[in-house]
């Protein structure tokens, strides 16, 4: 079993009967002579890592490698816990964990590239919450992972996940839509609704440039995991209402691209343009080359 | 090319910040030293590009360092590979080069000198993603990825040390995936790297030796 888009990935589902979380796994078993076992295995460490990276900063802040973050997750996290949160519980935590991730990855610690470092807190984040706030078990936020892992696949396979490449739309923009279509199918959305909450993503964080203050996965990147999760959830919540997409996933991952590709340099991972070259974020620099 | 995994969508597993600045170059020197194969003495970085003007923000150093001292990836010990190298007693150094501008932006030569006075030198690029490339070893283009075992043979460009070569592996029943052949010029010295769908016997070593022609044998298993 394989896909290559999503529309040929979604013809298997309806098909077949199967969810998305599923197809996946036939494929990755099939693709790579692997088993159900081994593969649940090596998804349930990266899920480990995940859990644990977006838990730790909650309850002790770290400083980053490069000082411009540490203790955003442990803020949130009180002031949620002192219910002054104003989003609600689902968002609360999602952006807390997102956050969280993200410290972790600035300070050399252990996470799961999702689809890479510097978006990594979205997929955990928004998972995390649901899991919480739902009573979902382990085993189902597995799946969730395997449908999200579905979506990075398709735009790994078509497109870019890399910053430097595409921009912040290609690795907060995909795994975003990675989050938001886990999200549908672990409550309860049809395959394809979880491709229309996917395709919203990708169209509200369209264009979005990648533009780090001295150049490290800090800042903006930790805010823009906590926006992308956001963001998940809100494609999530409009697709399982039954709001349908105009522009299927697969022409808004060759739409990302495009638009991606078109972006000059100075916004694609250089710290040559945006954020990275206000005049706060160059005070920071020891000077220009 | 190969097929993409979801756990190249999730994944890999890695200590921050960076998938091509951290993980990337972790995976780069622990390639070098699997090919150099004895205890290490001196490491010498050379940072090019990118690597060269972030490196310190990006714990390249930490990373680089680590896997000369054999840590994947996901090693929490990476945070701590400075230390570590100092009580391991070996002599590290970190040098940038902003001049030479005509490589891949994630580029860094690792210069190995081992207890028993071997001396490698590797050129490698982190190209996004945690994934890396050895383009080079001492003065030769090369290239392989490392995502499979692989066999590197450091030969005489000479009639029948392919055969001899593809036979050792073929006696011991392993399949090759991916094989080229690069060499310095006709007859003088050339490396083959043999890329395999399964682990590679320590003793192919000595079999693929056994030719006059072949000076060295270099065994990466994944």
């Amino acid at each position: 079993m394989d896909f290559k888009k999503a529309e040929e990935l979604l013809e298997i589902c309806e098909s077949k009967g199967m969810t998305i979380s599923e197809v996946m796994k036939r494929r990755e078993i099939d693709q790579f002579e692997t088993t159900e076992d081994e593969i649940i295995y090596k998804m349930q460490q990266a899920w480990k890592i995940m859990k644990e990276s977006a838990q730790t900063p909650t309850k002790n802040a770290v400083k980053s490698m490069g000082g411009l973050i540490g203790g955003e997750a442990k803020k949130l996290n009180e002031h949620r816990i002192k219910g002054k949160n104003i989003v609600g519980g689902v968002v609360s935590k999602a952006i807390t964990y997102a956050m969280a991730v993200l410290e972790v990855n600035a300070s050399m610690g252990l996470i799961v590239a999702s689809p890479t470092a510097g978006s990594s807190g979205v997929v955990p984040g928004v998972l995390l919450a649901l899991q919480e706030e739902y009573k979902i078990s382990d085993d189902r936020v597995i799946d969730g992972l395997f449908n999200a892992g579905a979506i990075g696949y398709l735009a790994m396979q078509n497109a870019t996940v890399a910053g430097a490449v595409g921009g912040c739309q290609a690795e907060v923009g995909v795994a975003s839509a990675m989050a938001a279509s886990a999200a549908v199918e672990l409550m309860g959305g049809t395959p394809r609704q979880c491709t229309y909450a996917a395709s919203t993503v990708l169209m509200n964080m369209l264009g979005l440039i990648c533009d780090p203050v001295l150049g490290l996965v800090e800042y903006p990147c930790q805010n823009r995991n906590a926006a992308g999760a956001a963001n998940a959830l809100t494609a999530a919540e409009m697709s399982l209402a039954g709001i349908t997409q105009m522009i299927p996933l697969d022409e808004m991952i060759d739409c990302m691209y495009n638009v991606g590709r078109r972006l000059s340099v100075d916004f694609r991972e250089t710290a040559k343009g945006g954020c990275a070259v206000t005049p706060s974020a160059c005070a920071l620099c020891k000077g220009c080359k | 090319m190969a097929s993409i995994s979801v756990f190249d969508v999730l994944g890999p597993n890695m200590i921050g910040p960076s998938s091509s600045h951290t993980a990337g170059a972790s995976s780069i020197a622990y390639l070098a030293q699997k090919m150099a194969g004895g205890s290490i003495k001196k490491v010498v970085f050379t940072l090019y590009g990118s690597f060269a003007k972030t490196y310190h923000g990006h714990g390249t150093d930490k990373a680089l360092l680590g896997g000369i001292l054999g840590f994947k990836t996901d090693d929490k010990r990476i945070r701590d590979s400075f230390r570590i190298a100092e009580d391991r007693k070996v002599d590290f150094k970190f040098l940038t080069n902003e001049v030479e501008t005509d490589v891949h932006p994630n580029t860094v030569d690792i210069h190995i000198e081992t207890e028993d006075a071997r001396v490698l030198d590797v050129r490698g690029e982190s190209i996004g993603g945690g994934k890396c490339r050895i383009v080079r070893i001492d003065n030769v283009p090369v290239d392989f990825s490392g995502e499979y075992s692989a066999a590197i043979i450091v030969q005489k460009d000479m009639p029948g040390v392919i055969k001899h070569i593809a036979g050792a592996l073929s006696d011991r029943n392993i399949n090759i995936a991916f094989m080229r052949l690069f060499r310095e010029g006709k007859h003088e010295r050339a490396y083959t790297i043999v890329e395999t769908d399964s682990s590679l016997p320590e003793e192919l070593k000595d079999a693929i030796m056994q030719n006059k022609y072949v000076e060295d044998v270099m065994l990466v298993q994944i």
